[in-house]
C-alpha cells in the first residue's frame, strides 16, 4: 500500500479549499453512511476557466458521473477524472444547499448557542472559500456532489436515492490539470431527512502513475480524448517541452 | 415521453411595445421592466435559443439552472416555471408555453466544447459562448465570462433517463411555437441565437427566432 502524501478529513458541516497540482490522485472516503461532499474545481491557474457541469454532462452522453467519465472545464479541456469509483453514481444536477434551507430543514441555529456545532450551509462555506481565492459569490457554478445520487424519472422529477452511499464508499479524482478545489461538507439539498448528516470525509493525495495509452478515462469515449488532447496542448504550449520548435 | 404543458397566451402582437426578429448566429441583450413580458418565438421550429438573464440591480446574480430546477424538483421548464437566480430569487415566471418543454441541463455550445463534441477542426465556427461574449463586452464592462452560468435553450428537448442517460432528441417545438416569460424584478435578458450546425437536433439549419415585449 502506497502511503498518501498529504490526508486531510472534512467533519461534517466543514469546508475546504485549495490546489492540487496536476498528476495527483484525491481519494474520497465516506466515515459513514449517506455522506455528500459539495465540490467545485476551478483550473488553479486562470481561474475564470472552471467546472463546467452541462458540457461534462453532454459530451459524454450522461446525468451521472462515476469512472471513466471526466470532469471538463468550460475551455473543453479535463480538470480531473474519475479513476476509481465504489458507488457508480455522482450527482452534479441538484446543487447546494442554502442557510435558508439549512434552517428550514433542520431548526434554527445560532453560534451563540451552539458555538462550533452552529450548522453550517454550502451556500456560507462555498462564499467564505471562493472570496479566500480572490473569487466571489458570482463565480459559483453548478457543484459535483460526491456521494450522492439523484435520478429524473420520465417526466423529469428528481430523486434523491437515501441509501445510496454505505459507510466506506471511496472515489477517486485524477488531477489532469492544477486544480482548485473547493470543498464543503454540507447536506444535499434533496437529501429528505430532516436530521444534519453528521459524515465526516476523508481525503487522501497519492501521486498518480503517467496516463496510459489503454486509461480508462481517455478512452472510455471519443469525446474524452478529444477533451485530454486540449488539456495536453495546454501543458504543451505552457512548458518548455522539446515538441515545440520554433524556427 | 413526458407530458408537455402546453400554455397559450391571450397577448396580441399589435399592442406589443417591442417586436424584433433576432437572426440565426446573432445575439441580442435587452432589459425587462417588473411586470414586463417577452415572448421568443421559434419562428421556423426546433432552433434553439440560448438564454441566460440576470437582476439587473445585481448583475452577479445570475440565471441559476440548478436553484431553478431544485425550484420546482424538476429539470424541465413549462409554464408555472420559476427562473430563480443563484441566489435563490425569482428572477422571472414562464406565463405561456405552446412548444411544452425547454431544457436547462445542456448548456451552450463553444469553440471548445465543439473541439470536444465533434472534432478538433470545428474550432473556428460560430457558437453561442461567443456570442454571449460579445454581447456582454457591448453591454456593460460589469458583465464578464465570469457571469456566464448555464443558461436555458428555449425550445430544446434533452430528455434524462432514470438510469442515468442523457440524449438530445428531435425538437417538441414547429414553425411559430413560443414561449413568454414575465419580469418578477428588473432582469437583463441575454439571448444567442443558436449557430450550431454539427447537431441534427436544428436539422443543420439554424433558422431566425422573434422576440416580442408587452407591459404586461
Amino acid at each position: 500500500m502506497i502511503n498518501s502524501i498529504w490526508n486531510k478529513t472534512i467533519p461534517a458541516g466543514g469546508k475546504w479549499s485549495g490546489t492540487i497540482g496536476k498528476g495527483k490522485l484525491v481519494k474520497f472516503t465516506a466515515l459513514g453512511k449517506g455522506a455528500n461532499l459539495s465540490t467545485i474545481m476551478y483550473h488553479a491557474n486562470q481561474l475564470t476557466e472552471r467546472y463546467n457541469m452541462p458540457d461534462t454532462l453532454k459530451a459524454q452522453h450522461t446525468s451521472h458521473l462515476t469512472k471513466g467519465h471526466v470532469l471538463m472545464s468550460d475551455n473543453g479541456r479535463v480538470l480531473t477524472s474519475i479513476v476509481e469509483d465504489s458507488l457508480g453514481w455522482h450527482d452534479s444536477i441538484s446543487g447546494y444547499t442554502s442557510r435558508k434551507e439549512t434552517d428550514e430543514k433542520y431548526g434554527i441555529t445560532t453560534y451563540q448557542e451552539l458555538r462550533n456545532n452552529w450548522l453550517r450551509s454550502g451556500e456560507e462555506n462555498f462564499a467564505v472559500e471562493l472570496v479566500r481565492n480572490g473569487l466571489g459569490v458570482r463565480d459559483i457554478v453548478p457543484v459535483l456532489n460526491l456521494f450522492s445520487k439523484v435520478f429524473c424519472d420520465e417526466n423529469g422529477d428528481m430523486h434523491y436515492v437515501e441509501d445510496h452511499c454505505q459507510e466506506g464508499a471511496t472515489v477517486t479524482l485524477r488531477t489532469e490539470m492544477d486544480t482548485l478545489f473547493i470543498f464543503s461538507n454540507t447536506p444535499n439539498p434533496l437529501d429528505p431527512r430532516n436530521e444534519y448528516p453528521s459524515v465526516p470525509i476523508q481525503i487522501e493525495v497519492f501521486n498518480a502513475e503517467p496516463v496510459k495509452d489503454d486509461d480508462v478515462c481517455v478512452n472510455f469515449r471519443p469525446e474524452n480524448r478529444r477533451a485530454f488532447e486540449n488539456t495536453w496542448e495546454y501543458h504543451t504550449l505552457l512548458s518548455d517541452s522539446k515538441s515545440v520548435v520554433l524556427k | 415521453m413526458a407530458v408537455l404543458n402546453y400554455t397559450e397566451s391571450s397577448r396580441k402582437v399589435e399592442e406589443a411595445i417591442y417586436d424584433r426578429v433576432i437572426p440565426s448566429g446573432e445575439g441580442w441583450m435587452h432589459e425587462l421592466e417588473p411586470g414586463q413580458v417577452l415572448r421568443i418565438v421559434d419562428l421556423e421550429g426546433n432552433q434553439a435559443a440560448d438564454t441566460l438573464f440576470y437582476h439587473a440591480e445585481d448583475p452577479e446574480d445570475h440565471y441559476s439552472a440548478v436553484a431553478t430546477m431544485l425550484g420546482q424538483k424538476n429539470i424541465y421548464l413549462s409554464t408555472g416555471t420559476v427562473l430563480r437566480s443563484e441566489s435563490n430569487k425569482e428572477l422571472l415566471k414562464i406565463v405561456a408555453d405552446t412548444c411544452g418543454r425547454h431544457d436547462t441541463l445542456g448548456g451552450a455550445c463553444s469553440a471548445q466544447s465543439n473541439t470536444v463534441r465533434y472534432a478538433h477542426d470545428t474550432l473556428p465556427m460560430h457558437n453561442c459562448r461567443d456570442t454571449f461574449m460579445l454581447q456582454l463586452s457591448k453591454y456593460d464592462e460589469r458583465y464578464t465570462k465570469r457571469d456566464l452560468a448555464p443558461n436555458i435553450n428555449f425550445f430544446m428537448n434533452v430528455p434524462v433517463t432514470s438510469d442515468g442517460g442523457l440524449t438530445f432528441a428531435d425538437g417538441v417545438s414547429a414553425p411559430g411555437r413560443y414561449v413568454e416569460v414575465q419580469s418578477i424584478v428588473k432582469t437583463v435578458a441575454l439571448i444567442s441565437n443558436c449557430p450550431q450546425l454539427n447537431n441534427p437536433c436544428n436539422a443543420y439549419n439554424p433558422t431566425p427566432v422573434r422576440v416580442l415585449i408587452w407591459d404586461k
